[in-house]
C-alpha cells in the first residue's frame, strides 16, 4: 500500500495537496485500521496527492479536552500544530469526526489554521469531480441507514455529504427516527469511549442500535471510528451480526469500486 | 373622593412596577456575578438570532404540538398587552375604553383579543392535561418534584384566571352597553364574551357594573401580580428569552473555547528560551482557578442561561444519558445553577452586599460528579433548547475543575490521559508503531 509520509516527501522536496490525519483509532484500533486502509485505497485510486504524518502524528487532544484536561489538550494541540506548521500544511482530511472538530475549530486559536475536511466531504468532492466513479451496483437497492456522528452532525452541521454518497451507491437510504440534528449519540463521545458508563438502565449504544434495527437495514453506515465500534458492539449484543453489517462510508465506496 | 380609584390605581401601578424593577436589579446583579465574556461581536447576526429564535419561535415548532400551543399563548400574550395599555390609561385618567374612538379598528382589536384569549385558554388547558393527566415523561422527572411542578401549574392557573377575567369584564361591558348604562359607550366587538353575556340577563345595571368593575380590577391587579411572580418562577423566560438568544453561542457547537490561562502556561513550557527556575514576578496576579466549582466561576452568559430556563425539559428528553437511565439531566444542571445563584444572591443581601463563605458550592452540594461524568458531550441538549441555553458548557467547565484543580477524574480516564501524555494516544500503543497499519495486509 502506497502511504507516503510528510517526512519522506519533504526529503524529496515535495508538498502534497492534502494531509491525511489518521488519528489514534485509525492507527491502532483493528476495526478502524480497515477504514483507514479503505480510505487510502480510494485516495490512491483517485490519484490524490496526499501524505500522512506517520510516527510524527500524535493524539489531537480531543478526549483529554472533553474529559476536562485542558492542559493536556493544549500540550497535544501545540505539539501537533508545530509539526503541521513546520511542513506548511494547508489542507487536512481525516476520517475521525473528533479529530476533524478539534483541528478545525479548536486549533486555530492556538496557532494552527488549516482547511479541514471530513473524509466524507472529501470523497464527495472526488465523486463530484469524477475522480471516483461509482458504477457496478454492489449496493444497488440495499437498505442502508446512516448514523450521524455528533461531532460531524450537530457539532459541525455536516449532514448531507455522507448521505449523498450513500445515494450515489444506488442504495436505499432509510432514516432512523432520530436523525440529522436530532440524531442520538452512540455513547462514545465526551471521553466516554475510555470509561465504563455511569449507572443506568441501559447502554447508550444499545438504545441507538435498537433505533437502527427498528427500520431493518442491511447495513448501518457510520462515519466515525468510535461510532463504528459502538454500533458494532450493539449489533453483536442483539445477535444480528450475521444479517446487519456496520460499515464506514469509505469502506462502502472502496468495496463498490472493488478496491 | 372622586379621584380615589385613580389614586388607588396609580399606587398599584407604582408598587407593581417598582417591586418588579427592584427584583430586576437583583437579577442583573446576580447574573453579573459571573465572569466576563466578550459577546460584543457579530451584532447583526445576534439580532437576527433573537428575531428568529425568540421572536419567531423557530425552535419551538420543532415539536409541532407543544410548539403550536406555545405560539398561541405567546402571540396572545403579546397582542393582549395592547389592551393592557388601554387599561392602564383608563385606570390613571378615570376614563373608560379610551381607545374606543378608533371605531372599527377598535372593534377589530377587541375581537382579536377575545379570540386570542379564548385560544390561550384552550392551549393552557392542553398544557395542563399534558402535565397532570397525560404525565408526559419530561414533566415528571425527579427534578420536577415539589416547587417546579406547582410553579408550572400556578402559571397555567393564573393565565386561565386572567383570560377568564378579561372575558368576564368584556361580557359585562357588552351587557351594560346594551342596557344603555351611563359611561358604557357602544364600543368593541365581542365574538367570545357575547356567549357569557346572557348570564347577566335580568340583573340590574348596578349589579352588572359591580361585576364589570370587579373583573376589571382583578384583571389588572392579576397582571401586576403575575409580573412580580416572574422573578420567583421559571416563567422569567418570557423576558429573558430575548437577551438569551441574542447572547447565544455563534460558534460551531463542537468548538469548546480554549482556556487562555492554560495557553499561557503551555506556551511557557514549550518555549526553549524560558527560564525554568524563574520565580513569578512579585506583583503577579495569582493564577486563575481552572474550571468551575461554583456559580461565580461560570461566565455571566451561563448564569443568564440559568435564569432563562423555563424547565420545559426538551434538553433532558433528548439527552442520551438521561434516556438510558443515568442521573444526568441537562435541565437539572440549569435548575441547580439558578438555585445556587439565588442562594448566593440571598447571602449577599443578608450580608450587606458582600458574599460570605457559606461552605457550599455548585459542585457536590447541587450537581454531583456522577451527573457530570455521564455526559457524552453530544450537544443534543444544546440543539434541543428553544432559547439557546447551553447546559453542556457548564458540564465541561465543571469537569475542568474536577480534573485540573482536584485531579478527580475517574480512574479509567486518568489511564487514558496518562497514555496520551506518554505515548500520544489514548491507548498504550507506542507512537513509533503509528504507521504499522500501512505495512499490514488489508
Amino acid at each position: 500500500m502506497n502511504v507516503p509520509t510528510m517526512a519522506s516527501l519533504f526529503a524529496e522536496g515535495k508538498q502534497p495537496e492534502v494531509l491525511f490525519w489518521v488519528g489514534c483509532a485509525g492507527s491502532f484500533d483493528d476495526r478502524a485500521k480497515k477504514i483507514t486502509k479503505a480510505f487510502v485505497k480510494l485516495l490512491n485510486n483517485a490519484g490524490v496527492s496526499f501524505a500522512v504524518l506517520g510516527t510524527e502524528e500524535s493524539c489531537s487532544g480531543d478526549p483529554a479536552k472533553r474529559a476536562g484536561n485542558e492542559f493536556l489538550f493544549q500540550m497535544q494541540a501545540m505539539t501537533n500544530i508545530e509539526i503541521m506548521n513546520g511542513y506548511g500544511i494547508k489542507k487536512v482530511v481525516t476520517a475521525c469526526p473528533h479529530c476533524f472538530n478539534t483541528i478545525k475549530n479548536e486549533y486555530p486559536g492556538l496557532g494552527g489554521t488549516y482547511e479541514v475536511v471530513h473524509h466524507t466531504q472529501f470523497l464527495k468532492e472526488l465523486v463530484d469531480e469524477g475522480k471516483i466513479s461509482l458504477e457496478g451496483g454492489t449496493y444497488k437497492g440495499k437498505r442502508i441507514t446512516y448514523h450521524d456522528p455528533c461531532y460531524l452532525g450537530r457539532a459541525n452541521n455536516v449532514y448531507e455529504a455522507p448521505r449523498e454518497l450513500i445515494k450515489k451507491l444506488d442504495a436505499e437510504l432509510v432514516e432512523m427516527k432520530n436523525c440529522k440534528s436530532r440524531g442520538l449519540c452512540c455513547g462514545a463521545g465526551g471521553a466516554q469511549m475510555f470509561k465504563e458508563a455511569e449507572k443506568g438502565d441501559k447502554e447508550v449504544n444499545i438504545e441507538r442500535t435498537e433505533q437502527a434495527l427498528e427500520i431493518k437495514p442491511e447495513i448501518i453506515a457510520a462515519a466515525c471510528p468510535f461510532c463504528n465500534t459502538m454500533m458494532t458492539d450493539g449489533v453483536k449484543n442483539k445477535e444480528k451480526e450475521a444479517s446487519v453489517a456496520v460499515m464506514d462510508i469509505a469502506e462502502l465506496l472502496a468495496r463498490a469500486q472493488d478496491l | 373622593m372622586e379621584y380615589l380609584p385613580n389614586i388607588i390605581f396609580a399606587i398599584l401601578l407604582i408598587f407593581g412596577i417598582g417591586f418588579f424593577a427592584k427584583n430586576v436589579k437583583k437579577l442583573r446583579r446576580n447574573i453579573l456575578l459571573g465572569k466576563e465574556t466578550d459577546v460584543s461581536d457579530n451584532t447583526s447576526k445576534r439580532w437576527g438570532n433573537m428575531a428568529k429564535i425568540a421572536l419567531g419561535q423557530t425552535k419551538m415548532v420543532v415539536r409541532p404540538v407543544s410548539g403550536l400551543m406555545h405560539v398561541i399563548v405567546y402571540v396572545g400574550f403579546i397582542i393582549i398587552n395592547i389592551e393592557v395599555l388601554e387599561i392602564i390609561i383608563d385606570g390613571l385618567l378615570g376614563t373608560h375604553r379610551i381607545f374606543a374612538p378608533l371605531g372599527s379598528v377598535y372593534d377589530f382589536l377587541i375581537a382579536s383579543f377575545e379570540i386570542l384569549a379564548f385560544l390561550v385558554i384552550v392551549a393552557v388547558v392542553v398544557f395542563w392535561l399534558r402535565r397532570n393527566v397525560l404525565k408526559l415523561a419530561r414533566f415528571i422527572k425527579p427534578e420536577m418534584k415539589g416547587w417546579p411542578k406547582s410553579d408550572a401549574n400556578w402559571i397555567l392557573y393564573i393565565e386561565v384566571i386572567l383570560m377568564g377575567l378579561f372575558l368576564t369584564m368584556n361580557a359585562a361591558d357588552y351587557q351594560l352597553q346594551q342596557l344603555g348604562a351611563a359611561d358604557y359607550i357602544q364600543a368593541g366587538s365581542f365574538p367570545v364574551s357575547q356567549f357569557i353575556t346572557p348570564l347577566f340577563d335580568g340583573m340590574t345595571a348596578s349589579s352588572v357594573i359591580l361585576i364589570e368593575r370587579t373583573a376589571w380590577w382583578l384583571h389588572i391587579g392579576g397582571i401586576f401580580f403575575f409580573l412580580n411572580y416572574l422573578y420567583y418562577s421559571k416563567h422569567l423566560h418570557i423576558l429573558l428569552a430575548f437577551p438569551n438568544t441574542y447572547y447565544g453561542n455563534l460558534k460551531p457547537k463542537g468548538e469548546f473555547s480554549n482556556l487562555e490561562s492554560v495557553t499561557n502556561e503551555v506556551k511557557l513550557m514549550m518555549d526553549p528560551s524560558a527560564d525554568p527556575f524563574a520565580a513569578p514576578a512579585e506583583d503577579a496576579a495569582p493564577p486563575d482557578k481552572f474550571g468551575a466549582s461554583d456559580v461565580q466561576d461560570l461566565k455571566w452568559v451561563q448564569l443568564l442561561n440559568a435564569y432563562t430556563c423555563t424547565e420545559c425539559g426538551r434538553c433532558t428528553s433528548e439527552c442520551p444519558a438521561n434516556q438510558t437511565g443515568k442521573k444526568l439531566s441537562p435541565r437539572k444542571i440549569m435548575m441547580d445553577t439558578r438555585d445556587r445563584l439565588e442562594e448566593v444572591g440571598r447571602n449577599i443581601d443578608q450580608n450587606r452586599g458582600k458574599f460570605v463563605e457559606d461552605g457550599k458550592q455548585l459542585l457536590d452540594d447541587y450537581i454531583s460528579r456522577e451527573e457530570l461524568w455521564a455526559c457524552t458531550s453530544c450537544n443534543a441538549c444544546v440543539e434541543a433548547c428553544p432559547v439557546s441555553i447551553d447546559p453542556l458548557s457548564i458540564i465541561m467547565d465543571m469537569r475542568q475543575y474536577l480534573v485540573m484543580e482536584q485531579s478527580a477524574a475517574p480512574a479509567e480516564l486518568n489511564a487514558m490521559m496518562g497514555n496520551i501524555e506518554n505515548n500520544g494516544a489514548p491507548w498504550p500503543f507506542n507512537q513509533m508503531d503509528r504507521l504499522n497499519w500501512a505495512k499490514e495486509s488489508s
